[in-house]
């Protein structure tokens, strides 16, 4: 990194107004289910935006729409200056997008996904080699270069894919999810790369459900939970909001998990989250000498506490923090 | 940085390159097309085995009882087969589709700024591009059994570009399957739930006179029956502009109205 120099986003598309991403009151529906029930969004440009939520938020379908992949129902969306609806060519002239699921053509090799997309986007054959074998070499991937791409591991085929989006330097990128399904190693490399693509002024509206990668990458991040945004601010301020640390607390007794979740509420004054199995309760606390007395005033109640520990909130604490409800369906709490 | 270098090279600040023509981008996916030739070779296998094993098995367990000679029915079914076997193959493009769409890549596709229909262009060159080995492969081998076009080198090229119209045609029904259903062993198993009984009520193998009135009737009526009659015709030179234009009549109606489907399917989201 230390070799290149920062590049403003001002210098890759001079002429653009600061947002790169303009959204009022989207929406959209499947059949009679709404998947975004009036979103607005004001994403500055050059900067690593984040939409956090939990699987069925309506995340993918926001993008989808940003990308012209999918028009929607209500409100309006401009990327870069150019209404998704009105100038859809436009507005993929300046995108790149990578999805959830890799898309690359199994059967090719790395090189001739590369190559291909590169004709796609008007280069000739030896610019488009030149381009591919740049990206391969970018993005470590130069030795598998001529292997076909159904042999790679989740974490190659993920670089291939960003790398995929970078044939031309997007004004936007859309990153749907993409570190899902990749081993904590590989995880790391894209994390990387995202970092080093947002220094060299690429916008990039990232979707994630773990909180810790909105945490490490986005400056500002939103959340949705059922096709609305129920909080939007810089990491810092989210938390500060949901409260700076989250006591756990498992009991030994289980009988009397009625008792303490009652002496919880009272002292710290916040709603009191139940784990799925019933054994641990999770609880804001504002500071650590509230929970020093309400963990004092547990143990001279005389309830037995098998573990008891403070730590960030999981997403799944966040939600019931902004909520009130913990999150629908299983997988939201990796986080 | 120890995974991955970050410099010059990731992203680029060169110029980028005028946006390319319609045909430019349909020309891009053709050559995706032969590329996936190359990497799946056991594709051939799959394209030339049934009709192989049909050439075979017909003209030497049947083609005595059924024309007299086995030499007299190569004559006949020849022509027949390499019908079947374009139609048979035209699930491919529709199977390949469906992947395409379950994998995700027809949506880098559609965010990019090409004409939106290049990518079904790359698929009717697949499609010329199978249907012209899988043909050239079958009468190679009824060549070396003793099948003789009597209208020579011209009536092979006339009934090779009837084949590719015929392939064109029913292409079709499989790019809409392939745009409804997401798994390609579905797209195919309901497409052949169509093609089979079109294919095997004709008179591919058997003169349709041999048959009772009622099927005799239907066979006569089907689309691929006029096709298989265009093809014989056109390799004895013997085809009249009837033959072929009765033969063109279901691939044309096919396009006609599937074509316009297929734009509704892809652009509907």
């Amino acid at each position: 990194m230390n070799d290149m120099k920062p590049v403003s986003a001002k210098a890759i598309a001079p002429d653009l107004p600061s947002l790169a991403i303009s959204v009022r009151g989207l929406t959209k529906r499947y059949g009679s289910v709404p998947a975004l029930d009036g979103i607005d969004l004001d994403v500055p440009r050059g900067m690593i935006f984040g939409i956090l939520g939990p699987n069925g938020a309506g995340k993918t379908t926001l993008i989808r729409l940003l990308a012209t992949l999918a028009r929607p129902d209500g409100g309006s969306a401009s990327v870069m200056g150019h209404d998704v609806v009105s100038n859809p060519q436009a507005v993929r002239g300046t995108i790149a997008l990578t999805g959830q699921f890799a898309s690359l053509d199994e059967d090719l090799t790395g090189r001739e996904n590369l190559v291909m997309l590169a004709r796609l986007w008007g280069f000739s054959v030896s610019a488009a080699k030149a381009r591919a074998d740049e990206l391969l070499a970018a993005f470590e991937l130069s030795d598998a270069s001529r292997k076909q791409v159904k042999s790679y591991s989740g974490g190659m085929r993920r670089r291939l894919d960003i790398a995929a989006s970078l044939i031309v330097t997007p004004g936007v990128l859309f990153l749907d999810e993409p570190t899902t399904g990749l081993d904590p190693k590989a995880r790391q490399g894209v994390w990387k790369m995202i970092r080093s693509l947002a220094q060299s002024g690429v916008t990039i509206l990232l979707t994630t459900q773990y909180l810790e990668e909105a945490d490490q990458l986005a400056a500002r991040i939103a959340v949705i939970d059922r096709g609305r945004k129920i909080a939007e601010g810089t990491s810092r301020e989210l938390k500060s909001a949901i409260g700076s640390g989250f006591l756990h607390v498992a009991l030994g007794d289980h009988e009397r998990l009625d008792e303490a979740e009652a002496i919880l509420e009272k002292v710290l004054g916040a709603p009191v989250q139940r784990s799925a199995e019933g054994a641990q309760l999770s609880v804001v606390a504002g500071s650590t000498k509230a929970a020093n007395e309400a963990l004092g005033l547990l143990i001279s109640a005389g309830i037995e506490l098998s573990d008891f520990s403070m730590g960030s909130p999981s997403l799944d604490e966040v939600f019931f923090a902004l909520t009130g409800q913990p999150v629908d369906g299983e997988t939201a709490g990796e986080a | 940085m120890n995974s991955v270098e970050t410099g010059p090279a990731m992203l680029s600040h060169a110029p980028r390159p005028p946006r390319p023509s319609a045909v430019a981008n349909a020309l891009t996916f053709g050559w995706r097309a032969v590329l996936k030739f190359k990497h799946v070779p056991e594709q051939l296998f799959d394209l030339i085995m049934t009709p192989l094993m049909f050439t075979l098995l017909f003209t030497f367990v049947f083609g005595g009882a059924l024309a007299g000679s086995t030499s007299d029915y190569l004559q006949f079914f020849l022509p027949g087969i390499l019908v079947q076997t374009v139609v048979f193959n035209s699930v491919y493009s529709g199977m390949g589709l469906s992947t395409d769409l379950s994998k995700g890549l027809f949506e880098r596709f559609r965010s990019l700024p090409i004409w939106s229909l290049s990518p079904f262009a790359g698929l009717m060159a697949g499609d010329v591009l199978r249907h012209t080995i899988a043909g050239l492969i079958i009468l190679s081998v009824g060549l070396v059994l003793g099948y003789r076009p009597e209208a020579g080198i011209l009536g092979v090229l006339f009934s090779f570009m009837l084949l590719i119209a015929i392939g064109f045609g029913v292409g079709w029904i499989f790019i809409v399957l392939g745009l409804l259903i997401r798994t390609p062993m579905t797209v195919m198993t309901i497409g052949f739930t169509f093609i089979f009984p079109l294919v095997f009520a004709s008179n591919i193998m058997v003169r349709p006179e041999t048959m009772p009135g009622w099927l005799e009737a239907f066979v006569v009526r089907n689309p691929v029956t006029h096709m298989a009659t265009a093809l014989r015709g056109l390799m004895s030179g013997t085809a009249t502009a009837g033959d072929v234009m009765l033969a063109l009549t279901a691939p044309v109606l096919l396009t006609l109205v599937l074509s316009p489907l297929v734009l509704w399917l892809y652009r509907r989201n």
